[in-house]
């Protein structure tokens, strides 16, 4: 989230799309009813009517997977192309979005393509802006030199152009949702939030990630919030609402193949030092001189990792030990989607699964069956029995022809441990240890323990094994690494959190004193930081994530609470905030404000960079300040900025569909930087528009199960509640089909050609969409079910992923499990 | 003594045939309950949480005391009225935390499968983690590359991968992806992706 939870309540209109918030994120209906209460618009767009939609003023139906012809028709709206007024905040997209940049005339998007397209991939250099001779960026300006937006080969003139196809007609056309309930959406939308003084707030979830065009989709959100401007500023920004209690801080620590703890570049063979990485992995030039390009302090940041991970090993003489961090192929993919292929094809032969259920939880997760049964060993790290340790004993499964190892470790819950966890809004938060792990009843050495103290106990085992073999191979990272916490004077959490706020360092590099915040942090060596983003976490002011003084409404109107917990970076509570402000450094809505410029210095939240405003109060632009968006490299909102998909999104049909051709009526169907397996056994795909498989599906969770049931399946209270696997679906569809309400019924896709067991649930919930002058059925299932719990039972198929795809968006690589192809049938 | 939701409905079951209010259950077994635990909760040793499910974030309170064999026990769990998000509300799923805490399904037996078996055996953690451990070299060396097939250094292994976890806490986190980067990982991916 750009912003955060109670945020929400700070919004004149919110839009929940992608997300059904009320049944996945209860309590963030608490700031959505304090908006309502204030007079706020709700605003739900969903295949299914939900207890969110049950909440709205307006509720708008959509075929799964057309969420960017939907917006896209918006984002006409607002430009003028449906009531011919525009519609937008002209100053902040003039003053802190790329709309005026100009684009190179051979730039162009022809028959549903981008130019710079070979095979599945885009050149982006294809889509650079003009520069003049210095390397600056040529701007669409008016006559007093100020940026402007009319110079035809601006970014928003083609902006213009692009989404002029977007007519009512055109996305019902793509949606099914009804014309009237288009305008109805844009206008309440728009209307209530375009205004400076006004926000408009988005919440989505998976139901926009899980797509072939899942980034796009929020790109496409994300041009809507600069064209309205309302990033930045109290109840607007982009919110992800993140569905597990930590895939913030897990990400942030980025566990993940791609990214370094604080989002650093994994580093790539092609750099071969870390003066190459210093020059590779950061943008280094602008092209706008009033940018300031946050990321060039990379280097600060990955001396600083390394001194974290290698101790006194790590100097500047020996390059931090850069070369002990494991590299990846430059242009080649190691995300879940290869992982699973190259386990498949038997190259990975060990994997731990770590607090995670695969077997449920993955796209195709009948391939991820099988491809665990290649596996030489499998650890599994949980505080349930899950599908994923128990696989070689799951439906079709034959025991005695499956040579995995599987060892199953028992862990602590999370009263029984302590450390912080960051939520959805950026909050790291610390829990505290009530109780010690469970022991076993019959055994008493035999105990669940702390993920943290077994990650120590395998650390120490392979590093013995290691010194003991002077042959091994490259034993170097493991023999060298800094691993000091279960000895230390603190619990190995307390020392664990000093470690990524980071130390200062003495000249034989002991530490001095923790870190103050991340501006500190130095080239040189003279400091650690595990996590240059969670530099203040804990520093010599104490534990910051621990902090408990909630805030007086009466002096924090809009609900920071900047002394609750910590949250990255640097405290800030909403990030990109120099763009609540106008260039004066007044805020846009004053009763609203997050920051303002006194003359002298800002006040409120921690500001974005803290530079001074962009004008004096004569009105005149300063020298030596710089825009506010500084992460990005031009320092601007980026309306048109690079994906691996293109500069800005376009409609495709999902991978499985109901339509052959992309009824946006160009040629190309699919995304064209998909990436899709060669079709195998287990690879198999419904073709388009094909009669096998005709009813479009869609996975989701429920309110009384988390992600694939793995702890709340074995909850009485919450089973008791939601018992098992079922699908639901329209009075016609049912019809159509001879199903009862309560009727056992299977659900099948090209990758589960048995089927799914489940209950049928007719309902109102669900309307058939008309669509090209056909009928389109769509129906929705939970992924939260599977054989293990509440009893082993491998006779149940009843886990939602094994319908699903495991093909994915270009620049993710998340699988389409929200928009796939199902038939359903009466079990006989 | 406290009873179990268990114990709590079979109490319901035999005791509704003589005490059915209005609203068709027995309230009596609900009053005696919570005389029961406000009694407790006078005594017991009180922490603070935030909820293990979605990423709002909200907090809790976690209380604690010994069961009659003298070991620490959570007795409840309920919403933080201190805390700023919730102030005190939780859904469905933050309302059964007590259940996580306390749940006889809850592992707590190192358990080994061997190729080919049909059951799982026990395990000892001394016998287990030197068992991983061997594993875990085996397929490092076997499968490690210092170069790659265009000559350059990559120093890493393709034969072991990692799945997890946003359901660890940041610590937990950071000491994680430093054991695997130290062994040489790149296949390190978790619940963000899938």
């Amino acid at each position: 989230m750009t912003n955060h939870w109670i945020d929400i309540g700070n919004s004149d209109v919110i839009l929940i799309m992608g997300s059904n918030a009320a049944e996945n994120h209860p309590i963030s209906f608490r700031w959505v009813n304090r908006a309502r209460e204030n007079g706020a618009k709700l605003i739900s767009v969903d295949p299914r009517f939900t207890r969110t939609s049950s909440k709205a003023d307006i509720y708008a139906p959509l075929r799964s997977g057309t969420d960017i012809a939907f917006l896209g028709g918006m984002i006409n709206y607002i430009l003028g192309g449906i009531d011919g007024t525009e519609h937008i905040q002209t100053e902040y997209v003039k003053e802190y979005t790329n709309a005026s940049f100009l684009l190179n005339t051979n730039f162009s998007f022809d028959d549903g393509v981008f130019s710079g397209l070979t095979g599945i991939t885009y050149d982006q250099g294809a889509w650079a802006f003009q520069t003049d001779e210095a390397g600056e960026i040529l701007k669409s300006v008016d006559g007093d030199g100020k940026w402007s937006l009319d110079d035809p080969n601006c970014v928003y003139q083609f902006l213009k152009t692009h989404y002029s196809r977007y007519t009512l007609e055109m996305v019902s056309g793509v949606t099914g949702t009804p014309q009237e309930k288009l305008l109805e959406v844009y206008q309440a939308y728009v209307n209530n939030c375009h205004q400076p003084d006004k926000a408009g707030t988005i919440m989505y979830a998976m139901g926009w990630t899980q797509h072939t065009v899942g980034a796009q989709n929020i790109r496409t959100m994300s041009i809507i919030q600069l064209l309205l401007g309302n990033i930045g500023v109290a109840g607007g920004g982009v919110n992800a609402l993140r569905g597990e209690s930590n895939v913030q801080g897990s990400t942030d620590h980025c566990l993940l193949f791609h990214i370094l703890p604080g989002y650093l570049k994994t580093p790539q063979d092609i750099w071969t030092d870390l003066a190459t990485y210093n020059e590779s992995a950061r943008p280094l030039t602008t092209g706008e001189s009033r940018s300031l390009n946050w990321w060039k302090k990379t280097p600060l940041y990955m001396a600083s990792f390394l001194k974290s991970m290698y101790g006194t090993a790590a100097n500047p003489d020996n390059d931090f030990r850069y070369d002990w961090l494991p590299k990846i192929d430059a242009g080649v993919n190691y995300a879940w989607q290869p992982l699973f292929d190259a386990m498949y094809n038997g190259t990975v032969k060990g994997m731990f699964a770590w607090g995670q259920n695969p077997a449920c939880s993955s796209g195709n997760a009948n391939k991820v069956r099988q491809a665990l049964a290649k596996l030489d060993w499998l650890v599994a790290v949980n505080i349930f029995p899950t599908e994923t340790a128990e696989f070689w004993r799951g439906p079709g499964m034959e025991p005695a022809s499956i040579n995995t190892e599987v060892f199953q470790l028992p862990a602590a819950a999370s009263v029984e441990k302590e450390g912080s966890i960051t939520n959805s809004g950026r909050w790291a938060q610390w829990r505290y240890k009530a109780v010690d792990p469970p022991v076993n009843p019959d055994d008493e050495n035999q105990k669940a323990k702390p993920d943290s103290e077994i990650m120590n106990e395998l650390f120490l085992a392979v590093k013995a094994l290691y010194e003991a073999d002077g042959a091994a191979t490259f034993p170097d990272p493991i023999l060298g690494l800094k691993w000091d916490y279960f000895d230390g004077p603190d619990i190995p959490s307390v020392m664990l959190a000093k470690e990524i706020n980071g130390y200062n360092l003495d000249e034989v590099g002991n530490p001095t004193g923790l870190v103050e915040k991340f501006t500190l942090l130095a080239e040189d060596g003279t400091t650690s930081s595990g996590n240059w983003l969670y530099c203040q976490s804990y520093n010599e002011d104490g534990n910051n994530m621990a902090r408990r003084i909630a805030s007086d409404p009466a002096t924090d109107p809009i609900g920071l609470n900047s002394e609750w917990a910590w949250c990255w970076p640097i405290n800030r509570r909403i990030i990109y905030n120099r763009a609540s402000v106008d260039v004066l450094g007044n805020p846009w809505n004053e009763s609203r404000r997050v920051i303002a410029w006194t003359g002298e210095g800002w006040e409120g939240d921690v500001p974005d960079g803290g530079a001074v405003p962009l004008k004096d109060a004569d009105g005149n632009y300063r020298e030596g300040t710089y825009l506010p968006f500084i992460m990005r490299q031009h320092g601007v909102g980026q309306i048109f900025g690079p994906m691996k998909d293109g500069p800005v999104p376009e409609h495709y049909e999902p991978l499985e569909s109901p339509f052959a051709v992309n009824p946006m009526g160009h040629s190309q169907r699919l995304n064209p930087a998909v990436y899709v397996p060669p079709a195998d056994e287990m690879n198999a795909v419904a073709s388009p528009g094909g009669t096998e498989y005709p009813i479009v599906c869609s996975s989701y969770r429920l309110t009384e199960h988390w992600q694939t049931g793995v702890m709340t399946r074995w909850a009485p209270w919450l089973s008791e509640l939601q018992p098992e696997m079922f699908v639901e679906m329209s009075e016609q569809l049912a019809a159509e089909k001879g199903i009862a309400n309560g009727d056992r019924v299977l659900v099948k896709s090209a990758r589960e050609t048995d089927g799914v067991q489940a209950v049928a649930i007719v309902t109102k919930r669900f309307k058939p969409f008309i669509i090209q002058g056909q009928t389109v059925h769509q129906v929705g299932v939970p992924w939260c079910f599977g054989w293990v719990a509440p009893a082993m039972d491998s006779t149940r198929v009843t886990s939602g992923n094994l319908l699903t795809p495991n093909v994915g968006d270009p620049n993710t690589r998340i699988p389409e499990s929200k928009a796939f192809m199902v038939d359903v049938v009466k079990e006989v | 003594m406290l009873l179990t939701r268990r114990e709590f409905l079979k109490t319901s079951a035999v005791t509704a045939g003589v005490a059915i209010t209005g609203m068709g259950f027995a309230l009596h077994p609900v009053e005696a309950h919570a005389v029961e635990l406000r009694k407790n909760l006078e005594e017991a040793t009180r922490t603070t949480t935030i909820c293990p499910y979605c990423a709002v974030g909200c907090g809790f309170v976690v209380d604690s005391a010994e069961d009659a064999s003298g070991k620490m026990v959570v007795i409840n769990i309920e919403g933080d009225s201190e805390h700023p998000i919730n102030q005190g509300t939780a859904c469905s799923k933050g309302s059964s935390l007590y259940q996580l805490a306390n749940n006889e399904n809850r592992l707590t037996t190192v358990r080994y499968r061997a190729a080919g078996a049909a059951e799982w055996q026990e395990l000892s953690w001394e016998e287990a983690i030197p068992m991983i451990a061997q594993r875990i070299k085996d397929t490092r060396d076997a499968t490690f590359k210092t170069v790659n097939a265009a000559g350059r250094t990559v120093n890493r292994t393709l034969g072991i991968g990692s799945l997890g976890s946003a359901a660890l806490d940041n610590e937990e986190c950071w000491l994680y992806q430093k054991f695997l980067r130290a062994l040489g990982l790149v296949y390190i991916e978790h619940q963000a992706r899938n």
